[in-house]
């Protein structure tokens, strides 16, 4: 049996700091580190959650995977290949598309629909109008659309619609990969479960790699194959989605899944002391969790932990006291 | 484009706005076709003429020292005037422009260096640095010009700068670098067209004030050079005169001063057209209490707690009348806890508001309907008895805590404040009884937090401090409206545990406005589920979870993904909520409801009982039939 | 807050010293030959050749403007030929009447502007608003220079109130009531468009204010009306006015040159059109930069007293 793929999106220990370097006069500005050593892979035709809350730097992982942001340190590779060092957004943005959280405010207000999803297929693929004209139809229909809205503007949308224009430009450049960086949660409910349906139903049809970043538990659960959970930068539990939500390792996976509100469940359980996250200009040494974490021992407060090798499972999880 | 008419509309509506446009365009006209109008020669002297009243015989406004006729002179000096003032405009608009979009695109040390250069510029008081450009250059027409135009390309460079900076940030600039376009591109043809309109206003709210500072130059006698002569040198001229021969400079005074006053009127009209902030109306503040216009006051409900009955809430948009409240029923029995859930748009947080007046008014009005707390009518309620509710009986938490606490006050003196709005608190007293609470809401070193500002506290823990502000005077009915929505999921979990402890120990009566079951689970006995302005389903939480009534209550709980269990298929709402100016004459669901029958479009069904405890609003309710 | 003000002025000093370039490279981009467009062309050979020498012309300019630099520290900023005196005495001279003039217009411009804008905004859409409205654009519309003719035809020439020009009375004046007599025109005069552009901001700022959430907050708490108006509004409102009221002093500081011609105002702003009109260009350098100087520590100061109101910019 031959080598297996590698991943069609992977990320080496991306670590991205903000602020920092030295001032006019040579004194050291404090930096803030948005993302530390992210090493995260998403396989072909799978679909990759990134959960965390905020702060957490998950939304700075997702930007330098689109190469909207370039990582202080680190890789991003596109099927093993290394294109951290290609400089300009639109090489990449051939293999790699984006989709952001406010649907309204990813469009250009001054634009017709027609306009922002031809921009694509026009600079990045070259297509001629009878071509794109063509191509156009196909995406509306793709995205659940009338070709009619075509030629009109964003703020005659809804965000949910706004939200499947938004998708239909991303497919527009014919990338493998999409990153979404919290699609639905700018949605109502009722509209977030239609573009959830459509997400999962695009993947199958167009083999697409996805990356879904959100801060919404349930959200993650339905629409991922693996799952990473980020706290403070870092990720701290990493494995097949089912595995971690199903038996977290980290106790602060497992408090997340704890606290989350769920209907029909009348007590919520919750943690007594602060909630708060360690200062970012001055980190802890050792786990970033250990100071709200109830299995806290002095290790974990003098020494950071690693992403362990995985269980069975594939569950890895960075944690000196893991929960199995 | 539709924006562009809808603008044009907007300022024709603007009476004050027609009036400039009116004078502005007959002064220009006159000042256009000043080659053509029988005027004498501006310039010809006539010293046996000189310093002739307006009326004379020949000179209608009179003749100036050298016995020039000065109607001929207005006009040709208000055509320079004119036209150096409109020439400055847009030197400064063009180069300041290009320098805001650029330093606001490229950002960083472009931004840096461009800004530091034009803080410099700034740095001198305005018409001084016009007269050292004059100094240098020496006096002129033109190079009066020059310098006003120099020393307005700050002003251009820092406004578009701002809103470049503000558009460069935007999303959908990133979108435009994905599909591939260049820098330039993105300024140029993305970034630009979003910055015009406020170049336009910018230009018309500074022409005005351009073409008086010109004025001012020849004025000094540094702007337009004998014999030729702009507004503000005629009336400089005149100056010595003024004991003699007033006319001479009053009457170019006039003109300027028309001149400028009808570009301004101007000026404001299309900054009112073009502003998207004052497009919506939004700019209008509201007063301390919703305006309430109803015509009858119906029958008073019986009870200790709140009860609220046919009401009818309503925003004045752009002439049309938008109900966000299409009668409303539900009611809250002392120390019940219920949960107003829905999506955004049903009208759930209006109705949080309605209860004692909050609603923004203008444009909001209550126009139906009764709410009764402990026997009384609010909506009849004196704005002092209000007052002396709200706060104390009635207490209400915010969405987001960083935009409902004041940012300059600190959380000590906010509580104190809700003590001493209802009692008659001393400062030491109230300061006391302020730390007392923030330690009820288990802010940690709640005595040391008390001297802390908003902005120093986490998400968390200025929820907490909105929950004791809240709870200070120990309130009958607690209203939060989405409390829980801004903050992180670990911090909602003990944001809800502690106000259901607080609740619980208090006996206090909550309303609780939140779009997800799972937070209404947590906190709440019963559940009212709104659409469309109108209570559509009510009944005891756990019930109407496993067993929903209403089929929008159904297609709700069905279209949430439910955490540990993610095969199950979620099954969406297709199409949307009706828009509030157009409800259905039936039932508001019926358009998207799966079991729709045509009675259900005929007329609006009622909510009736379904049950024990158990109401909705549906011809053929899915459970519960009784 | 020591530490925040320290850092303010901290930058302040390059702003300074790009004023004094600015200020410097003006007198360089003069056209000709920079001696004989100061003095002037009647100017006799030793004059020309002695300022040559002064100026240092044979050396390069960045050499040059140390030089000048140099002395500007000192407090020499050159002789001025017109008047045969140091330009640094004549300018502080005059600067303290500008001062009185400026500062008595601003402090009138800001209590008038604020009392306008916050009433204005409570009564939004009121007959007082509308009134309250037009009479600012009335304000902001009108020349000064023609407005400063206009009283004094009315207050010196008609009624004969108040003197007509000058700021004291040639004969037995010199006390304050004299000197109030003969400000009270000019300030007016001078503060009517400042008071203007106060007003109208002012009032966006409040209305601005009293839709945002803590003010609902505020009276969802059971706060009084007054107090909700004038603590919690105009508290919030004043973070974006007292910029306002800086950039303001720079428009009455050079307003004031129109003003002191009009009036016969004996300040640095009379000077400088007197100065540029005999090419005394020593004199012109001096006195825009004195002004500007002054303009910019007086932003300064409003810089930290917005971060006294605002605690987050601290």
């Amino acid at each position: 049996m031959s080598a297996p793929p590698p991943p069609a999106i992977e990320a080496r220990g991306l670590t991205r700091v903000f602020g920092g370097g030295r001032s006019l006069l040579g004194v050291r500005r404090p930096g803030v580190h948005a993302a530390q050593d992210v090493s995260l892979a998403a396989h072909a035709g799978r679909t990759l959650g990134v959960v965390g809350e905020s702060g957490c730097g998950k939304s700075t992982v997702a930007r330098m995977l689109a190469g909207l942001d370039r990582p202080t340190k680190g890789a991003v590779l596109l099927d093993g290949e290394d294109v951290t060092a290609r400089r300009g957004v639109a090489e990449r943005a051939r293999r790699v598309q984006y989709v952001f959280q406010d649907p309204i405010a990813s469009l250009n207000p001054r634009k017709t629909i027609r306009q922002t999803l031809e921009a694509p297929m026009r600079r990045l693929l070259g297509m001629g109008a009878p071509a794109r004209a063509a191509r156009l139809d196909d995406l509306m229909a793709a995205v659940g659309l009338r070709a009619a809205f075509l030629d009109r503007h964003p703020h005659e949308f809804s965000g949910g619609q706004a939200q499947r224009i938004a998708i239909a430009r991303a497919l527009a450049a014919e990338a493998k990969v999409v990153v979404l960086d919290e699609p639905v949660s700018a949605l109502d409910v009722s509209v977030q479960a239609q573009v959830l349906t459509l997400l999962k139903r695009l993947r199958a049809e167009l083999g697409l790699t996805l990356v879904f970043i959100s801060h919404d538990l349930a959200v993650v659960e339905t629409i991922s194959d693996d799952l990473a959970v980020m706290y403070f930068g870092r990720v701290v539990e990493a494995g097949p989605a089912r595995a971690v939500y199903a038996a977290p390792r980290h106790p602060y996976t497992d408090l997340l899944l704890r606290s989350a509100p769920r209907p029909g469940v009348e007590r919520l359980e919750a943690e007594r002391g602060a909630a708060d996250l360690p200062d970012p200009l001055a980190p802890p040494p050792g786990c970033a969790f250990a100071a709200r974490c109830p299995r806290a021992e002095p290790r974990c407060r003098a020494e950071r932990p690693e992403l362990d090798e995985g269980g069975d499972d594939g569950a890895r999880v960075a944690c000196w006291r893991p929960l199995r | 484009m539709s924006g562009l008419r809808a603008a044009m509309a907007q300022l024709a509506r603007n009476r004050l706005a027609a009036v400039g446009l009116a004078l502005c365009a007959a002064i220009a006209l006159v000042a256009l076709a000043a080659p053509l109008l029988p005027l004498p020669d501006p310039n010809a002297t006539a010293p046996a003429d000189r310093l002739l009243r307006p009326g004379a015989p020949g000179h209608p406004l009179g003749t100036d020292h050298l016995g020039r006729d000065i109607l001929s002179r207005l006009v040709w000096g208000a055509r320079v005037s004119i036209a150096v003032g409109l020439s400055a405009t847009a030197i400064a608009a063009a180069a300041g422009s290009l320098i805001g979009l650029v330093a606001g695109y490229a950002g960083g040390r472009v931004d840096g260096a461009l800004m530091r250069a034009i803080d410099v510029v700034m740095a001198f008081p305005y018409i001084l640095l016009a007269l050292g450009v004059v100094a240098v250059l020496g006096p002129g027409l033109m190079n009066a010009l020059f310098a006003i135009a120099v020393v307005n390309v700050p002003f251009f460079a820092r406004t578009i700068r701002g809103v470049t900076l503000g558009l460069s940030r935007r999303e959908f600039v990133e979108a435009a670098r994905l599909s591939g376009a260049s820098h330039a591109t993105i300024l140029f043809s993305e970034v630009a067209p979003n910055v015009a309109p406020v170049i336009v206003v910018t230009m018309s709210t500074t022409v005005g004030w351009m073409i008086l500072e010109t004025a001012g130059l020849s004025f000094l006698g540094l702007g337009a050079q004998p014999p030729q002569a702009d507004l503000g040198a005629m009336l400089g001229e005149g100056r010595g005169l003024l004991f003699t021969a007033p006319h001479v400079s009053v009457i170019p005074g006039v003109v300027i001063f028309a001149l400028v006053m009808s570009i301004n009127l101007l000026g404001d009209g299309v900054r009112d057209a073009l502003d998207p902030r004052l497009k919506a109306g939004a700019l209008a503040a509201p007063g301390a209490a919703t305006a309430v216009r109803r015509s009858g006051a119906g029958e008073p409900a019986k009870g200790e707690g709140l009860a609220v009955s046919g009401l009818v809430t309503e925003f004045a948009s752009g002439g049309r009348s938008l109900r966000a409240l299409d009668g409303v029923d539900f009611a809250v029995a002392p120390g019940e806890r219920l949960a107003l859930v829905g999506e955004s748009g049903s009208g759930k947080s209006v109705a949080a508001l309605s209860l004692t007046r909050l609603v923004p008014s203008p444009p909001g009005a209550i126009t139906a309907g009764r709410v009764d707390f402990a026997g009384e009518d609010l909506l009849a309620a004196a704005p002092e008895r209000l007052r002396r509710l709200r706060g104390d009986r009635v207490a209400y938490i915010f969405q987001d805590p960083l935009t409902t606490l004041h940012p300059l006050f600190t959380v000590g003196a906010q509580v104190a404040e809700a003590l001493r709005a209802h009692a008659p608190l001393g400062r030491k007293a109230a300061r006391e009884k302020a730390a007392e609470l923030l330690e009820m809401v288990r802010i940690p070193a709640a005595r040391r937090r008390l001297d802390a500002y908003p902005h120093e506290l986490s998400g968390g823990m200025r929820q907490r401090a909105c929950i004791a502000m809240a709870l200070a005077n120990d309130p009958a009915l607690l209203i939060a409206d989405e409390p829980t929505t801004a903050l992180d999921v670990t911090v909602q979990a003990q944001v809800l545990d502690l106000m259901r402890g607080l609740a619980e120990a208090r006996g206090t009566a909550v309303l609780f406005i939140t779009h997800d079951f799972g937070v209404v689970s947590a906190l709440c006995d019963r559940v009212a589920v709104m659409y469309a302005g109108r209570i559509v389903e009510s009944g005891p939480t756990a019930q109407v979870l496993a067993d929903p009534a209403h089929p929008y209550t159904a297609g709700l709980i069905a279209c949430v993904p439910v955490l540990g269990r993610p095969d199950r298929a979620l099954a969406a709402i297709e199409g949307l909520p009706p828009a509030p100016d157009a409800l259905p004459p039936g039932c508001p669901f019926a358009p998207r409801c799966p079991h729709v029958e045509a009675r259900c479009e005929a007329a609006r069904p009622p909510l009736a009982p379904v049950g024990e405890g158990r109401a909705a609003a549906c011809v053929k309710p899915l459970a519960g039939a009784a | 807050m020591g530490a925040y003000i320290l850092k303010r002025l901290a930058l302040t000093v390059p702003i300074l010293v790009g004023l004094s370039i600015v200020v410097f490279a003006m007198m360089a981009l003069i056209p000709g030959d920079p001696a004989t467009a100061i003095l002037g062309a009647y100017a006799t050979p030793e004059n020309v050749e002695r300022l040559n020498r002064q100026l240092g012309l044979d050396r390069p300019l960045v050499a040059q403007y140390f030089t000048w630099a140099g002395n500007l520290l000192q407090g020499d900023m050159g002789r001025s030929f017109a008047l045969n005196r140091p330009v640094a005495d004549e300018v502080f001279e005059r600067f303290g009447a500008t001062l009185v003039l400026a500062g008595a217009a601003l402090v009138l411009a800001s209590a008038l502007g604020l009392l306008a804008g916050i009433i204005s905004a409570v009564r939004q859409f009121g007959w007082t608003d509308r009134a309250l409205t037009l009479l600012v654009l009335v304000g902001v519309s009108t020349p000064s220079f023609w407005l400063g003719l206009l009283l004094i035809m009315l207050f010196a020439v008609e009624l004969r109130w108040l003197p007509a020009s000058g700021m004291f009375a040639i004969y037995g004046g010199g006390d304050l009531p004299d000197l109030l007599a003969h400000l009270a025109m000019p300030a007016v005069t001078l503060a009517v468009v400042a008071a203007g552009v106060i007003a109208r901001l002012t009032r966006t700022a409040m209305l601005e204010v009293l839709r945002q959430d803590c003010i609902s907050t505020a009276r969802a708490k059971g706060v009084a009306e007054r107090r909700v108006i004038y603590v919690h509004a105009f508290k919030a409102a004043l973070v974006s006015v007292i910029p306002l009221i800086g950039v303001q002093a720079g428009f009455v500081l050079g307003g004031a040159v129109y003003v002191e011609t009009v009036f016969q105002w004996p300040g640095v702003g009379r000077m400088l059109v007197d100065a540029i009109a005999r090419r005394d260009l020593l004199l012109v350098q001096g006195g825009v930069l004195v002004v500007a100087a002054f303009y910019v520590l007086f932003n300064l100061l409003a810089d930290v007293a917005q971060t006294l109101v605002d605690p987050r910019l601290r």
